[in-house]
């Protein structure tokens, strides 16, 4: 009964949009994604989907703005769960000034809204900074780099034919045999109590897989410099302001939930196992490292999950800033230029929920690995 | 059998929905004693509040003179402020009776969007305002610029166009609302911003030091601004466009606020002036049966003819001071582009 209601209420509703559609004349078909886009898209930090005005389609500006999206997505969370965690831990330090300081630099950033935020970062904070740089007629040129009031330049690498994928080969070989070294040092730290040096094996690892890629592929490394052209510079590679007004003002704003998870966690590990680290003679630095945080984390990573998917979907905020994430160029420009309201929503929709169930499915797992293990 | 009354009223509401939209606007304004105007309410001289909160300018004037037509002299509106992005659906959706909000006239958005545009109550342009430390001249010179629009516009389209033909890259900077993208122009975040000559005219006005910044001669975009109505309800249409065409037409015979019960009261007056006032020939009566023989009578009685409006709100002695002698805006037999059919 629930499963036929379901459905029919499924029913009911897609014949009652299409019908509604056909009264006032509103045509919807996905013919529009083959269509030249009609306006420009600027480029970002890392373009690996690039716009081409005049060629590129509205199918480009949809994955140029998941793109920007998850560029914005991957470069906020780790940074906010750095943040996060070291002011957690030292909201909690016995040192009063740092205490109060973190404290107060929580309650700040944790009780104002995050577009206030954003607006006094872009247009309050930041612009003093750029408009202390010399104007791009004066701009300083050094070691390929070029610091003007539009922005700093820096010469970018680039990789000709199927460099590109040979790099990644290269990189993902060096990952595996990392993994294997970890597992390989945890078993024999297991069996003798003998532990290896895994950091800077690992660092040697990554070092050797990219100077065998140097030597097989070298030539066809090229570096993209920075040059005038017209009014601005062009080329090289760019943090555009959009972007770092956009990151610094998600880093920060997440990052103080994340921080009250983070000390929420920590309280919650019983006194008596901090003391029994003590009366081992652990240092504080240790105890909170080998004890504590173990313990928290249990406590600390599932409400953390959910202000990852936060900090997702606030990358929507984007537009106050003109990052061009996919809520700006997509859902705005893309729709206003073509009126397919229905399937560009749609579409947005299923971004945003793709994106959050592959964040909340991943640190699930790694939820999963830090539970209590119960024989 | 909790579960199927949830199903029949879904299945209810869902129709319910459906029939409103065939529903005759005429009639639901004068039910409800009221239209609902979608306009920008904050874009200064087409619709913004003035000091005690009405709203004031070219688009709201219009939104005043349907009202008047529909419900007699000073007939009530209610205002609804929207952004670019939100004003179609909002008049699709049936939230808005009618669309005045500085809206560009396209082939798309006419054949696509279920709307019909009326005519055109501003007559614009697309152009570029630089401060004058860049130290250019002319748009051609822009190669390489950054430049701030409001997303949701026929600006970035025209823009794509612009630099395109004239072989120049340029790098866009959208942002959702008019104070967001001056403040970006403002703290330097672009070269350049672009949009309509009479909004940079607005905001140039605005701006810390109005003379730092100068607009470039180029006009590079036909930016045809008008009211729209929803498609499907023609007696409404019909009615929209001539509420248009009789500020137009008033303006053409000489009718003003201060002298149309003169021209009402006249029962010796032109017969063209007589139709426009509704002592003759039965005009309103044609657009529609509901509507009163002295509508449009009524829509030059509450904000008088096209030229009193203009000046009173974007014209040489408002902060816009947008001179019309000269523009499209004047009317045609003034060299301008301003042509009402005649009303007969």
């Amino acid at each position: 009964m629930v499963v036929v209601g379901t459905l029919y209420l499924l029913y009911v509703l897609v014949s009652n949009t299409v019908a509604n559609l056909r009264d006032r004349s509103i045509k919807t078909s996905f013919a529009f994604l083959e269509e030249t886009a009609t306006f420009a898209i600027p480029l970002n930090f890392f373009p690996f989907w690039d716009f081409t005005l005049g060629e590129s389609v509205y199918w480009d500006v949809f994955i140029i703005g998941v793109q920007n999206t998850i560029i914005i997505t991957l470069l906020g969370i780790p940074t906010a769960t750095i943040l996060g965690l070291t002011l957690g831990v030292t909201m909690l330090s016995p040192n009063f000034l740092l205490r109060k300081l973190s404290t107060g630099f929580v309650e700040i950033f944790r009780n104002t809204p995050l577009l206030l935020q954003l607006l006094f970062w872009h247009f309050a904070f930041f612009p003093p900074i750029y408009n202390s740089l010399p104007p791009v007629r004066e701009s300083i040129l050094t070691g390929g780099m070029v610091i003007n009031s539009a922005g700093i330049y820096l010469p970018a690498p680039t990789l000709a034919g199927s460099a590109g994928w040979a790099l990644a080969a290269f990189l993902a070989v060096a990952a595996v045999a990392a993994v294997m070294l970890a597992r390989h040092a945890h078993r024999r730290r297991m069996e003798t109590g003998v532990g290896l040096p895994t950091g800077t094996y690992i660092v040697g690892i990554f070092v050797l897989a990219l100077a065998a890629f140097m030597f097989f592929f070298g030539d066809q490394v090229g570096v993209d410099l920075p040059e005038k052209k017209g009014l601005n510079y062009r080329g090289g590679m760019r943090p555009t302001k959009e972007i770092i007004s956009l990151w610094f003002g998600l880093t920060v704003y997440t990052s103080t939930y994340i921080a009250e998870n983070v000390r929420g966690g920590i309280l919650s590990v019983n006194p008596g196992q901090s003391e029994a680290g003590m009366a081992l003679g652990l240092s504080r630095v240790l105890r909170m490292k080998l004890v504590v945080l173990p313990q928290a984390l249990r406590v600390i990573i599932p409400p953390t999950i959910s202000q990852y998917l936060n900090l997702t979907k606030n990358s929507s905020l984007a537009v106050a800033v003109g990052y061009p994430d996919i809520t700006n160029i997509w859902l705005g420009i893309a729709l206003n230029q073509t009126g397919q309201a229905l399937i560009i929503v749609f579409m947005t929709i299923v971004v945003y929920e793709t994106i959050n169930a592959l964040t909340s499915l991943a640190t699930n797992l790694y939820n999963r690995s830090v539970q209590i293990q119960e024989r | 059998m909790k579960q199927k009354s949830i199903i029949i009223s879904v299945l209810a509401a869902g129709m319910a929905a459906a029939g409103a939209a065939s529903a005759q606007t005429i009639d639901s304004v004068k039910g409800r004693n009221e239209l609902v105007c979608g306009v920008s309410g904050g874009l200064a001289g087409f619709s913004a509040p003035d000091d005690s909160g009405r709203m004031q300018g070219l688009d709201a004037d219009y939104c005043y003179g349907l009202a008047a037509a529909i419900l007699g002299p000073n007939g009530n509106v209610r205002f609804v402020n929207l952004t670019a992005k939100e004003r179609f659906e909002a008049l699709a959706s049936g939230e808005v009776d009618v669309l005045s909000r500085n809206t560009t006239h396209t082939l798309t958005r006419d054949a696509s969007l279920g709307l019909n545009f009326t005519y055109y109550n501003f007559i614009d342009g697309q152009a570029f305002m630089v401060y004058k430390s860049l130290g250019v001249s002319s748009a051609l010179d822009l190669d390489g610029a950054r430049v701030c629009v409001q997303s949701g516009t026929t600006t970035e389209a025209n823009m794509a166009d612009f630099f395109r033909t004239n072989n120049m890259s340029y790098e866009q900077i959208a942002y959702d609302t008019s104070p967001d993208t001056t403040q970006g122009f403002e703290n330097n975040y672009c070269d350049v911003l672009s949009s309509d000559t009479s909004q940079l005219a607005s905001i140039r006005s605005e701006l810390s030091n109005p003379s730092d910044a100068v607009i470039l001669p180029e006009v590079i975009s036909k930016e045809p601004l008008g009211p729209v109505v929803r498609q499907g309800d023609d007696e409404f249409f019909n009615l929209a466009k001539w509420v248009l065409y009789a500020v137009l037409n008033a303006e053409e015979l000489g009718i003003t606020q201060a002298n149309v019960d003169q021209h009402r009261g006249n029962a010796d007056a032109d017969p063209a002036i007589k139709r426009l006032v509704g002592t003759e020939g039965g005009m309103c009566k044609l657009i529609s049966s509901k509507l009163d023989d002295a509508c449009l009578y009524n829509v030059v009685k509450t904000i008088g003819n096209y030229g009193e409006s203009y000046e009173r709100h974007v014209g040489a002695n408002t902060p816009l001071g947008i001179n019309r002698e000269g523009t499209p805006n004047a009317l045609w037999s003034k060299g301008g582009l301003l042509y009402a059919p005649p009303l007969r």
